[in-house]
């Protein structure tokens, strides 16, 4: 029974505020959001802030719900993704975590660094290019747009990392601050 | 014409396209699952509307939140309303919301289409 109370112990460490593992879908997108919404409304918290947060959430969740059915794999559970809100005293910490194949390790690692080495002005006109173009663009978005709004919205780098998984697969782990204030 | 009159949901925005009263908007929030699915049927409403447009189009935007899969369209939309005569775009924005009104700054430098930026 402790897994309960390491649970939340290491939730209050974090501040974490809101943690969704599992399949993600455009409903439990929904519901995530809803959750996370009612909660920064019970603090008041700013609606500025609400909004870029609401923002990063968006990407972030529906950037797992389109690659999801890439990567489902007979071997494992590997269709499962996490994630987490954290609400610090100067910040909220979106992350998320999800299985990728390792042959998208490479092409992720080199378009998040591009989006990291941006100003906020190469940022604009790299979202222009891509709606412009067209370029890369799926039904469901692409080319990587979603990762170069987070960045514009959150106004910070985009942390990252990727964890070996059994097979050919990789956790890719993503991590975005949204300053309070 | 027929009208298009959808309910705004909490992923889908409001839109009416109504030729009669004069009425063309899209307004709410914009994060459906599929996106060029969804505006589909606006995108082929306006093709339709520009081959007999009123003398002048006012189209507004009032938008909450759009999300990246929803640019490329509202893109799409905008670009719709360069074939339409005197089309003109009016981009509402809450008016502390500078993300919203840079976006509209943004998309009207995308189109050669007419824009005010109208904070509420």
């Amino acid at each position: 029974m402790k897994y309960i109370y390491d649970m939340h112990q290491m939730m209050l460490k974090n501040n974490i505020i809101l943690v969704y593992e599992g399949e993600f879908t455009q409903e439990i997108t929904k519901s995530v959001l809803a959750m996370a919404e009612r909660n920064m409304d019970s603090i008041g918290e700013e609606s500025g802030i609400k909004r870029k947060v609401f923002n990063v959430m968006v990407e972030c969740l529906q950037n797992i719900v389109k690659h999801g059915d890439e990567y489902i794999s007979s071997e494992i559970n590997i269709n499962t993704a996490i994630f987490m809100i954290g609400k610090h005293k100067d910040s909220y910490i979106i992350t998320s975590g999800n299985p990728i194949r390792n042959d998208m390790v490479e092409d992720l690692r080199s378009k998040l660094d591009m989006i990291n080495s941006l100003d906020k002005e190469g940022l604009k006109s790299l979202y222009k290019d891509i709606i412009k173009s067209g370029t890369g663009l799926t039904n469901k978005g692409g080319a990587g747009l979603g990762f170069v709004d987070m960045a514009r919205k959150s106004g910070q780098k985009l942390e990252y990392g990727f964890e070996p998984l059994q097979g050919d697969h990789s956790f890719f782990s993503l991590k975005t601050t949204v300053p309070r204030g | 014409m027929e009208i298009i009159n959808l309910e705004g949901t909490e992923d889908t925005p409001k839109i009416i396209l109504d030729k009669t009263n004069k009425i063309f908007e899209i307004s709410g929030r914009s994060l459906p699952e599929d996106s060029a699915e969804f505006y589909q049927p606006v995108l082929d409403w306006l093709e339709e509307y520009a081959k007999d447009s009123l003398p002048e189009t006012i189209f507004d935007f009032k938008l909450e939140y759009f999300n990246t899969a929803s640019s490329k369209l509202i893109l799409d939309v905008l670009t719709a309303l360069e074939d339409i005569k005197n089309a003109k775009v009016h981009w509402y924005f809450y008016e502390e919301d500078e993300d919203m009104e840079e976006a509209g700054e943004e998309f009207s430098e995308l189109v050669d289409v007419e824009f005010e930026l109208k904070p509420y």
